[in-house]
């Protein structure tokens, strides 16, 4: 797919969606799916979907220069006017962009989901990030909140902490990595401000942390035996503000998906004990191509 | 060890790859002895599943001997030496989907949810080979393979049964008999299959297992006329999917009523050479504006009788086009579909085959050495030589 600068900024929150949107959506999700199963390693955020099929740019364009000719032919009014709209189907078969839509503000290829997830995310008044997931975990409240109540067991769920610390009751050291950019890892002191045994657990940073932020975690016990519903809450101020965030989205380190995938680790290795990994599983070449099949 | 690799769209390799071995505390390698070629491989061989990458190992239908466990399995469920066939879903039992017995929808199996997640709101268990949607697992037509969480997912399987026999409880099978057992079927109902092939074989039989007055089966007879006999060996009654009144007929057998339980067993690429909708999804699918083909689940919503039942174990993967929600919704059918949870049916059917009442082995045709898996998938994909079902054997 063509990487262009249509993506939704993040700034769009405001702005309602287009009805059409709700029927273009699945088709979307489908292709920004498509756009997103390629090989490990390669960042995932850097190409948004383009509004067009490749066949059907292709036709546009076409159909454009077609339409371009027949009008430049006439050398009159309508003529102008047919190759004038023939010039923009080239530039929609070009770009994949409809330059109408484009200036009424509107796009059919909607909003990345990364970029829905912020707006839910920003909807708070505060500046900065802000991000809450939640989790059905079938374990009990207690379970639970003694794992995570233990600081230095949270890195066996959350990848990106390197260590936890206990200071004192009430105080810990964190080490995080991070973006080589942002010199490959960040620390901080943190205490907790509230503590409701097997219900939830709040905390914030101290002075002099390298990313600010206060969080909390919640058990809340599901209907029924459906265990307990978890949820994180996390608003931080990134390192350089929206510029450390771009930075941060650029790297595939989105808040909003990493704390997610780290609840669901916590999930996995609070139910079945382990985080099923993929590392060192027999793989193919292909060196031969391959025979027909 | 050898293993099928899936390279490219209608490429696939035998190749020497590295072992499988242990990875998680819970797992198991176990030595492939009979591991087959599913109706659904060749989805990703047409390239109909997008999420594949050059180098999966493939294959979802194996059984063998456990050959090596990892220090968290629980020993008391499974022990080296055992044989086992291997369920293409893998469960956890312990999420709140496993409880229920609804294993293909683990949650805590697929290793990269988020793809399912965009494409389908929720994410559903790991499958072994297949595609990066189900966990990206190398998968087990191959030497050895890797099974997470073995206490939970391998079935141990009598020694008294040849592999061919237990072979089919891994996909096939317990899929077949799922599609029929969600209906609900009553002893004076008729049940109406779409597609011959393994799957609706094992859907026919299952019926018939369950008590249904009359089994239909619709499938290409000019095509597959080898399916077709096998349908008919069974009891079905046959209609050929170019008579262009496979309505017509089918009502006629019913009285004008309609079948009571329609069951689509073809999936994404029905072919439907007589409705002008087919040439659209052709169309369509090619240029990549629709997913499937899904002809055959049309024709089942349109056939079926009022109030009556359809059922899907066909395998669709995206969206299609031209759905008749007007005749599902005014008729006040109801749907039943998922990927088959397996292991809630192992038992079950274990009791049908010792009691003798299927032999599964019935659908084999073909079994050919691992090494020839190209020519093999090939044989299957084009129905020649009247293949219906190829089990590879890794140790040839």
């Amino acid at each position: 797919m063509v990487g262009t600068s249509h993506v939704a900024e993040p700034g769009a929150s405001g702005v309602q969606a287009h009805p059409a949107e709700q029927f273009t959506a699945p088709l979307r999700r489908f292709r920004e799916a498509l756009a997103s199963s390629r090989p490990e390693g390669h960042t995932r955020q850097g190409a948004p979907a383009p509004l067009f099929d490749k066949a059907e740019r292709l036709l546009s364009a076409a159909a454009g220069s077609m339409l371009a000719l027949a009008g430049l032919r006439r050398r009159d009014v309508p003529g102008t006017l047919l190759a004038g709209f023939g010039a923009a189907l080239i530039y929609r078969g070009a770009s994949g962009r409809v330059p109408l839509s484009r200036a009424l503000g509107y796009s059919t290829a909607g909003h990345s989901p990364d970029a829905l997830a912020d707006r839910s995310a920003h909807r708070g008044a505060e500046l900065g990030v802000h991000v809450r997931q939640s989790l059905l975990i079938n374990k009990s409240p207690e379970e639970l909140y003694d794992f995570w109540r233990n600081f230095e067991n949270l890195p066996q769920v959350m990848s990106h902490l390197k260590s936890v610390r206990r200071l004192d009751e009430r105080r810990s050291h964190w080490v995080a990595s991070a973006p080589a950019i942002a010199g490959g890892a960040v620390e901080w002191d943190a205490e907790i401000t509230d503590d409701e045994p097997n219900s939830r657990i709040s905390w914030r940073t101290v002075e002099g942390a390298d990313v600010a932020h206060r969080g909390s975690v919640c058990f809340q016990r599901a209907l029924g035996d459906r265990g307990t519903a978890v949820r994180i809450e996390l608003h931080y101020q990134p390192p350089a503000g929206a510029m450390g965030r771009w930075f941060a989205k650029l790297f595939g380190e989105e808040p909003q998906q990493q704390i997610r995938e780290d609840l669901r680790n916590f999930k996995r290795r609070m139910e079945i004990g382990e985080v099923i990994s993929l590392e060192g599983q027999p793989r193919g070449s292909c060196h031969g191509r391959g025979k027909r099949a | 060890m050898k293993a099928v690799v899936w390279c490219a769209p209608y490429k696939v390799a035998v190749e020497e790859v590295p072992d499988a071995k242990i990875i998680n505390r819970r797992d198991a390698v176990v030595r492939v002895t009979s591991t087959a070629i599913c109706g659904s491989d060749l989805h990703l061989v047409d390239g109909f599943i997008p999420f594949m990458k050059a180098g999966d190992v493939i294959g979802h239908e194996p059984m063998g001997i456990v050959e090596e466990l990892g220090p968290g399995v629980d020993q008391s469920k499974v022990k080296v030496g055992d044989r086992v066939v291997v369920p293409f879903p893998l469960g956890c039992g312990e999420c709140f989907f496993c409880r229920r017995q609804l294993w293909s929808c683990c949650d805590n199996t697929n290793p990269k949810p988020r793809l399912a997640e965009e494409l389908f709101g929720q994410s559903t268990a790991g499958i072994l080979g297949y595609s990066h949607l189900t966990g990206g697992f190398a998968g087990g037509q191959a030497q050895f393979l890797r099974v997470p969480l073995a206490d939970v997912n391998l079935q141990k399987m009598p020694e008294d049964l040849t592999d061919h026999q237990a072979l089919f409880l891994s996909d096939i099978f317990p899929t077949g008999y799922m599609a029929a057992e969600a209906c609900d079927i009553q002893p004076d109902d008729t049940v109406a299959v779409w597609g011959c092939g393994p799957v609706g074989q094992f859907t026919i039989r299952s019926a018939q297992l369950l008590g249904a007055g009359r089994v239909v089966a619709i499938d290409d007879e000019q095509r597959v006329p080898e399916r077709m006999e096998m349908a008919r060996r069974a009891g079905a009654l046959v209609i050929d999917m170019h008579d262009q009144y496979v309505h017509d007929r089918l009502l006629d057998i019913t009285g004008g009523l309609g079948p009571d339980v329609c069951i689509d067993a073809v999936g994404m690429e029905a072919h439907g050479y007589t409705a002008l909708t087919a040439a659209y999804d052709k169309i369509k699918t090619n240029l990549f504006m629709e997913t499937e083909r899904p002809h055959a689940l049309r024709q089942a919503i349109e056939c079926c009788r009022k109030g009556g039942t359809v059922s899907i174990p066909g395998v669709y993967g995206g969206f299609s086009d031209k759905f008749p929600l007007g005749a599902l919704m005014n008729k006040g059918l109801t749907i039943k579909t998922g990927q088959t949870h397996v292991h809630r049916y192992i038992g079950e059917l274990l009791g049908h085959i010792r009691a003798g009442r299927i032999d599964p082995s019935f659908v084999v045709t073909h079994r050919m050495p691992l090494t020839q898996a190209p020519q093999a998938y090939e044989m299957f994909r084009e129905k020649q030589d009247g293949c219906i079902k190829v089990v590879l054997d890794p140790a040839r």
